[in-house]
């Protein structure tokens, strides 16, 4: 992001319901803009479809972390039962009441309870991954109406790395979707 | 689900989850301020500091355990587990209840979880805290504890992954792992609620770092929201996981009276008859102390009520069956445990059982009993008792009255048992004190939803 420093970030538009903000969002994203993101202190039924996120596995541009989920529940399932059958079999045999040293069944708990582990690690890791979060600073931090975006507020943001961004159009479009007030953003730093 | 909608005046039986009259400002207000703007108050630092002098005491227990060694509690040849598995299963169990409100609630879509999951998660990360401890410290050198965990040592050893007691090692340390993870995903959306509506610079600084720069972007929610649903469907299986491996540390043993199939169900129905115990033991003081009766209802308090009683009978049913398949299977060792439970030195703790966790419960079924506030506080303090003295009648008198006379023996805890046990009560209420001043005790993200979804309702 250095190039933007000192820069536009974007335009701003706050709406005051969610449903307005959906609205918004969707004329938004008709009218050819890509880089843009809806903000709201809950998660609004239907906002993602608003902004053209998709879910299930066409929408794997926008959401990985289901695939990620079941790459590390692989992993750990793959990896636990080996780690079981290196340890048990390989690097230090025990004959545990006559049984067979590769006793699978009782390998199963474990295998089971790795296999959780690894996939909610990597669907809370990749989550936050993905979301580039942490990130200590966002250039919409500098607004200060936005600390409602986690109380009460909706907010619209039109960024100035889209192709299509001019800022005059854009905030006289936010205005034009019922956004109740439109602020230019600026990274101050 | 019969429940109906969440705000159905339609149905006048039915109390509300939410009163009336909310707004999405109104809820994060009520909720954030008894962190942020609420003065610490007389009756949080009396509380807090009775709890503290507790956890106190379990230090020194544990101080004294280390310097003498195992020697100080009553356990000895045939009971070498003692106070320590007892609470170990009744403090892992109590946590169970938080994991099944915040998951399997959440699958079924029950929206009556919203304002009880979080300080319901809390309870379950405490109370495996606390169940984490009496393992530990029965090995008598706690700091060799990693050599259960599979690495490799200098000493060429490894573990045997078809002892329970390694999967047990597995299970709690994922179980606490997920537990944690669902915790804080839950909390980041309010972590940047408290970083925005803070005043002073330090809890900026401390909840702005938490809060990961969490702004409540559509997209940050799209990731955010399949991450939770994923974690609620891997917690799930996971929790009845994890009480089924606690139960095969007796199961899989041949001791009469653990060797059977039924433990592995009869478990996890009696963890979470007693975490729902627990959560009202935490929530009818906490609603009363910070004013959240328009959040935390009667609706809930009932519900929770009735899923005592549904557990308890299932734990009920447990006992039955025990008594049906020593008679059943004409064995003769076990039909001589099921007279010692009547008959034997321990009687006494098998009648108090009944009592608690199968006769009192039964109150339950008349619903002036589940809304009466004092009554159902007093009930959940009863199960919660009954459900200890279930793992001590299970853990000592198999124990003392196995297949050999001559192996027979009793048990007798000794003051260091008792004080080990009631400090981790401490440590347990000292992180609760901590929570509820420090996060918020209801998840706010998640009321606003609700409100969303109830103005839905009245439109």
């Amino acid at each position: 992001m250095s190039e933007t420093r000192h820069t536009l970030y974007g335009v701003l538009g706050e709406f005051d319901s969610p449903t307005s903000l959906m609205a918004a969002a969707r004329k938004v994203r008709e009218a050819g803009y890509t880089r843009f993101d809806a903000f709201a202190p809950f998660p609004v039924p239907g906002l993602s479809e608003a902004c053209g996120l998709e879910y299930g596995l066409r929408g794997w541009k926008h959401n990985l972390v289901p695939q990620l989920a079941l790459l590390g529940g692989m992993s750990g399932c793959i990896g636990g039962f080996f780690l079981q059958y290196w340890v048990n079999v390989m690097a230090y045999p025990l004959n545990i009441g006559g049984r067979p040293l590769n006793s699978w069944p009782a390998f199963i708990p474990v295998t089971f309870e790795l296999t959780v582990l690894g996939a909610s690690t990597f669907a809370v890791f990749g989550m936050l991954a993905l979301n580039k979060l942490p990130q200590p600073h966002c250039p919409l931090f500098t607004v200060p109406r936005f600390k409602h975006a986690t109380s009460d507020g909706f907010f619209l943001c039109i960024e100035a790395s889209d192709k299509k961004f001019n800022l005059a159009e854009a905030t006289k479009f936010l205005a034009s979707v019922n956004a109740k007030s439109v602020t230019e953003v600026r990274d101050e730093d | 689900m019969s429940e109906g909608p969440t705000n159905a005046p339609e149905i006048p039986r039915l109390p509300r989850v939410l009163e009336p009259g909310h707004n999405f400002a109104s809820v994060t207000d009520k909720i954030s301020s008894i962190v942020l703007t609420r003065p610490v108050s007389l009756g949080w630092l009396a509380g807090f500091s009775i709890a503290f002098l507790i956890l106190m005491l379990m230090l020194v227990s544990i101080a004294w355990l280390i310097v003498k060694g195992t020697g100080i509690w009553g356990i000895n040849v045939p009971v070498g587990w003692g106070f320590a598995i007892v609470n170990f299963v009744w403090w892992i169990g109590i946590g169970h209840a938080g994991t099944l409100i915040s998951a399997i609630l959440f699958l079924l879509n029950q929206q009556w979880r919203t304002s009880i999951n979080r300080f319901a998660e809390a309870m379950t990360l405490f109370a495996v805290a606390c169940a984490g401890v009496f393992p530990l410290i029965h090995t008598g050198r706690p700091w060799m504890a990693f050599y259960m965990f599979p690495y490799p040592s200098t000493m060429g050893l490894w573990p045997q992954f078809r002892s329970p007691l390694i999967w047990d090692v597995f299970a709690v340390s994922t179980y606490g792992t997920v537990s944690a993870l669902f915790w804080f995903v839950g909390l980041i959306p309010d972590l940047a609620t408290l970083r925005d509506r803070a005043t002073n610079k330090a809890a900026q600084i401390i909840y702005g770092m938490l809060a990961m720069g969490w702004r409540g972007s559509a997209r940050h929610w799209h990731r955010y929201q399949s991450a939770y649903l994923l974690l609620a469907g891997l917690a799930t299986p996971l929790v009845l996981s994890v009480h089924t491996v606690v139960s095969f540390d007796f199961a899989v043993g041949i001791v009469p009276g653990w060797h059977t199939t039924i433990f592995p169900p009869y478990f996890v129905a009696g963890a979470i008859y007693s975490g729902f115990a627990m959560v009202l033991t935490i929530a009818i003081p906490l609603r009363k102390a910070y004013g959240l009766e328009d959040f935390i209802t009667m609706r809930h308090l009932e519900n929770m009520a009735k899923v005592m009683l549904a557990t308890g009978l299932i734990v009920a049913y447990g006992y039955f069956m025990e008594f049906f398949l020593a008679r059943y299977s004409g064995n003769k060792f076990d039909m001589f445990l099921v007279d010692q439970r009547l008959h034997g030195p321990y009687s006494g703790y098998y009648f108090a059982l009944i009592l608690c966790n199968i006769l009192t419960p039964q109150l339950l079924w008349i619903q002036k009993v589940r809304t009466n506030v004092a009554i159902l506080f007093v009930m959940s303090l009863v199960v919660n008792l009954g459900m200890w003295l279930e793992r001590f009648v299970i853990v000592v008198i198999s124990l003392t009255r196995d297949f050999n006379p001559g192996a027979w023996g009793r048990y007798q805890a000794t003051f260091w048992d008792y004080s080990t046990f009631v400090g981790t009560m401490g440590l347990f209420v000292s992180l609760l004190f901590l929570f509820v001043r420090g996060l918020p005790a209801i998840s706010i993200a998640e009321m606003r939803e609700l409100v969303a979804h109830t103005s839905e309702d009245d439109e």
